[in-house]
């Protein structure tokens, strides 16, 4: 049995009109112990509303349309946020978040923070002084002054030093899997690689083994990630190896989007950059064919009329009837 | 209009706008229902029967006309404090979290003073003082200026999370003037908020204009709902278990107040769907 | 450069947050000088002050110390700015208002000259600024701004700098949030128009790839600071300044080493 397994998810939020933006659309993979998924794709197609589905928190306007998510077995869809935070949040699935600074009460100190976690689902059993050793000692791991970081308010910290106070806080409990939102974002270049490269570190020490790793910047995801998947208007439209997708993608959205890149080296300003038309569709209509298939150069008569189902090319999971 | 179709499928917005319509319907149909005559022309404390569905008061005139006309006026009384209050406080609060700097600062000093000051009692004193000038317009006048400090103080907090939003920045290299950007690009945003806290505005006039009738110190010479109990009390309706002239008087503000509270929940729900379940 | 008119410059540009104990120093005595018709990219990472400088750019912002003029003269009036300059914004989701149609508020931004155009030649500067942008003007008609995706809104933003036709274009982080194919796409766009307008560029961005691609000069902002300016090449391939060199390294690029975990194929 795979460790998180994600069964045609379909989400839609329902807007104050009373209509249906259909974000996610029949999203399915599966997990396994030690592998990190990296998902990619642009902002609006569905990545951040994903995460909200996969850890199994539809909260109004969004809810669940189809589908399921399992945690070792275990569904998530049509239980109770409440039940979900005690039984699932924090020991099974942890979430790093995008901003830390939201995530972070800024009125306790990081110590108080950790604790609350602690104490929240394994109750007040474990004596204060313990409990400090034990998040010192986890802290010890991430590479920063632990005892200054731990006795200050969010406010005090360095941008870096929260992101990563974040990630031990909510690493604390040995989650078996991690969902990253977009973890870097939020920083420059240079915290940017020493967060990762502290993320590897954890990885390394197995404090926990598996994650989900979402991001719109696929240079970074290529060094992240065992697998890719592309979403494009809420689908995903090409999962393979990190390898196959950055170097051999099938899919034209995914083909398109490798030679869009824009790279730093030289001879790379006489390479004009792939440009193609459009931009992806509103979700607010049902859409019957290929949602790419507008500003695709290879469609064919029928993409815009036959629905695109997921299909399998040699090892790897393209929804294009056509690629090869 | 969807918002409308919307709102229909809430329950308890049915119920609060059907309990407030009938309110409203009674003020303004009953006279052309029930004959409206509030002369004396009965015994005091008659007791309720034909012709007189529901009893008379302590002067003999005809309860269920008293109650239409006092209706109306506290209907009145509380439209127009509302009003009053919510433009007043909206006006005020978004052009202060708008603009900031030296005008919101004063805008908000005031806004404080006036909130820590209890107006109940600044409207006591002043009702106190006054006396045969005591008209309808002025207690809802009176009330409206006590209480739009709590619209300004929430409108502008609003407001100026709205302002660092980006189609603000937009408007302001489009060319749009302070006034454009006030009324084209942030009210039409909290429009929907503004609309529910005028629907408190107007709830609590309607008590505020009752507790300060009750007293004594309403609208002087006029009919209201709160001169109706003020008259039962001082008269001594309770102990002598003259029921009819004070239940239908309390029973309508209730439902007036609570018609409204139901419609203003039932709203956000709607407006700010992270509320529904 | 045919025209050699200095459309921006810094003279020791200061600026400052706050005041005492809560005083932020956010530009710390910029020099630049940047032509009509130039491409100059402002790259640095977050809070490193590119903003705030693109801010002042838009006549959003003056400088506490120092100088910063347009065209050689101080920013005194928005609007008198507004004429020539424009910009692009990052968030394509918010830039619009959601009560109006998309097609209103383009034709609301003309109101932005003294000048405004006829009713019939706004309505026709609109129509072929969407038809640049490849969009048939009878597919936005009555559509509001929630209809659209992230992406068809970012093209309605520079649509809009197409029926403008500034001068000047200060585009912050213009790109960031649409897909590598949309930027593409957004980036050809551009280059037409300042073919065809001698436009002055500004972009802001922490892309690197980007700046290198689009480019007449680069400038490396860091702490305030402009570290390091030149052409792409200069920069970004024989960065002068250690800072520069980290900053480099530090973009994860598919194509060069960076960070290797345990046990991932590279």
């Amino acid at each position: 049995m795979a460790l998180f397994e994600v069964k045609n998810l379909s989400l839609h939020y329902l807007t104050r009109f009373g209509s249906k933006v259909h974000a996610v659309s029949d999203v399915s993979f599966e997990l396994e112990e030690g592998e990190i998924l990296g998902i990619a794709g642009e902002s609006g197609c569905g990545k951040t509303t994903l995460v909200s589905g996969l850890m199994g928190l539809c909260i109004p306007p969004l809810y669940p349309s189809q589908g399921d998510v399992f945690v070792e077995g275990d569904p998530l869809m049509n239980r109770t946020p409440q039940d979900i935070r005690e039984n699932i949040l924090s020991r099974k699935v942890s979430m790093i978040p995008q901003g830390a600074f939201n995530a972070l009460n800024p009125t306790r100190k990081i110590k108080d923070l950790a604790m609350d976690v602690i104490v929240s689902h394994e109750g007040k059993k474990a004596k204060k002084k313990e409990m400090y050793e034990r998040i010192f000692n986890r802290f010890e791991l991430l590479g920063m002054e632990t005892a200054r970081v731990l006795n200050s308010y969010p406010v005090q910290l360095t941008a870096g030093e929260r992101q990563r106070s974040v990630i031990g806080i909510s690493t604390l409990l040995n989650p078996k899997m991690v969902i990253a939102d977009e973890p870097t974002s939020a920083l420059d270049v240079t915290t940017q690689k020493q967060v990762i490269g502290m993320i590897f570190d954890l990885l390394e020490k197995k404090v926990f083994s598996t994650m989900i790793f979402i991001t719109h910047e696929l240079p970074l995801l290529r060094h992240v990630a065992d697998r890719i998947c592309v979403m494009y208007a809420g689908e995903i439209v090409e999962m393979g190896t990190s390898e196959q997708l950055v170097f051999d993608p099938r899919h034209p959205y995914t083909k398109a989007l490798m030679s869009a890149m824009l790279s730093a080296e030289e001879g790379a300003r006489g390479k004009k950059p792939e440009a193609i038309e459009g931009a992806p569709p509103f979700l607010g209509n049902e859409i019957i064919g290929c949602r790419f298939a507008p500003r695709c150069k290879y469609a064919k008569e029928d993409c815009k009329t036959k629905k695109m189902e997921i299909r399998i090319v040699g090892d790897r999971q393209v929804r294009c009837d056509y690629a090869e | 209009m969807k918002i409308l179709k919307n709102l229909l499928k809430e329950p308890t917005f049915v119920f609060g706008s059907g309990l407030f319509l009938l309110t409203i319907g009674l003020a303004i149909f009953g006279p052309y229902i029930f004959t409206i005559n509030t002369e004396s022309v009965n015994l005091p404390y008659q007791n309720p029967g034909a012709g007189l569905i529901l009893g008379a008061d302590h002067l003999g005139r005809d309860m269920l006309s008293m109650l239409i006309s006092g209706l109306k006026n506290s209907l009145f009384v509380g439209f127009m404090a509302g009003t009053i209050a919510t433009t007043l406080g909206t006006l005020l609060g978004v052009y202060a979290g708008y603009k900031g700097g030296i005008l919101d600062d004063i805008i908000n000093m005031v806004t404080n003073l006036v909130l820590v000051i209890p107006s109940f009692v600044v409207l006591l004193l002043i009702s106190a003082s006054l006396e045969e000038g005591r008209s309808l317009q002025l207690i809802a006048l009176i009330i409206g200026l006590t209480t739009w400090t709590w619209t300004t103080r929430s409108v502008r907090a609003q407001t100026s999370s709205l302002k660092s939003s980006e189609h603000i920045n937009l408007a302001r290299v489009n060319g749009a003037s302070t006034f454009t950007i006030l009324t084209k690009h942030i009210l039409p945003y909290l429009l929907s908020y503004i609309f529910m806290v005028f629907i408190i505005q107007v709830a609590s006039g309607i008590l505020q204009e009752a507790s300060i009738s009750m007293l004594g110190l309403g609208p002087y010479d006029s009919i209201s709902l709160g001169n109706i109990m003020n008259d039962a009390m001082k008269n001594e309706a309770l102990g002598d278990g003259v029921w009819w002239a004070f239940i239908p008087a309390s029973m309508l503000i209730t439902s007036i107040v609570f018609s409204l509270y139901t419609l203003n929940t039932s709203m956000e729900g709607v407006f700010n769907p992270a509320l529904r379940k | 450069m045919p025209n050699n008119e200095i459309i921006f410059e810094g003279k020791n540009l200061v600026k400052e947050f706050g005041h005492g104990k809560t005083l932020c120093t956010a530009l710390k005595g910029m020099n630049f000088q940047i032509k009509e018709g130039e491409i100059v990219t402002l790259v640095g990472g977050s809070a490193c002050g590119k903003s705030v400088l693109a801010k002042h750019m838009l006549g959003f912002l003056l400088p506490t110390k120092g100088e910063f003029l347009y065209r050689g003269k101080k920013i005194t009036n928005q609007r008198d700015h507004w004429q020539d300059v424009q910009p692009i914004f990052q968030d394509p989701f918010s830039a619009f208002n959601q009560f109006y149609t998309i097609r209103e508020q383009l034709e609301d931004s003309f109101n932005v000259f003294y000048k405004k155009p006829s009713k019939a030649e706004v309505k026709k500067r609109v129509d072929d600024a969407l038809l640049a942008v490849n969009v048939q003007p009878s597919e936005l008609e009555g559509k509001f701004p929630f209809e659209l995706s992230g992406g068809q809104m970012q093209r309605m933003l520079l649509a809009r700098i197409f029926a403008l036709k500034p001068k000047v274009l200060i585009a912050d982080e213009a790109t960031s949030m649409v897909d590598a194919c949309v930027r593409a796409n957004i980036l050809d766009y551009l280059m037409k128009l300042k073919e065809e307008l001698n436009m002055t560029i500004i972009f802001i961005t922490h892309d690197i790839g980007l700046a290198y691609y689009v480019s007449d000069r680069i400038f490396i902002v860091d702490d305030g600071q402009i570290i390091e300016q030149g052409t792409p090449d200069e920069v970004a391939l024989t960065p002068k300044t250690a800072v520069t060199r980290h900053l480099l390294d530090d973009i994860p690029d598919i194509h060069k080493p960076w960070i290797v975990r345990k046990g991932h194929a590279q």
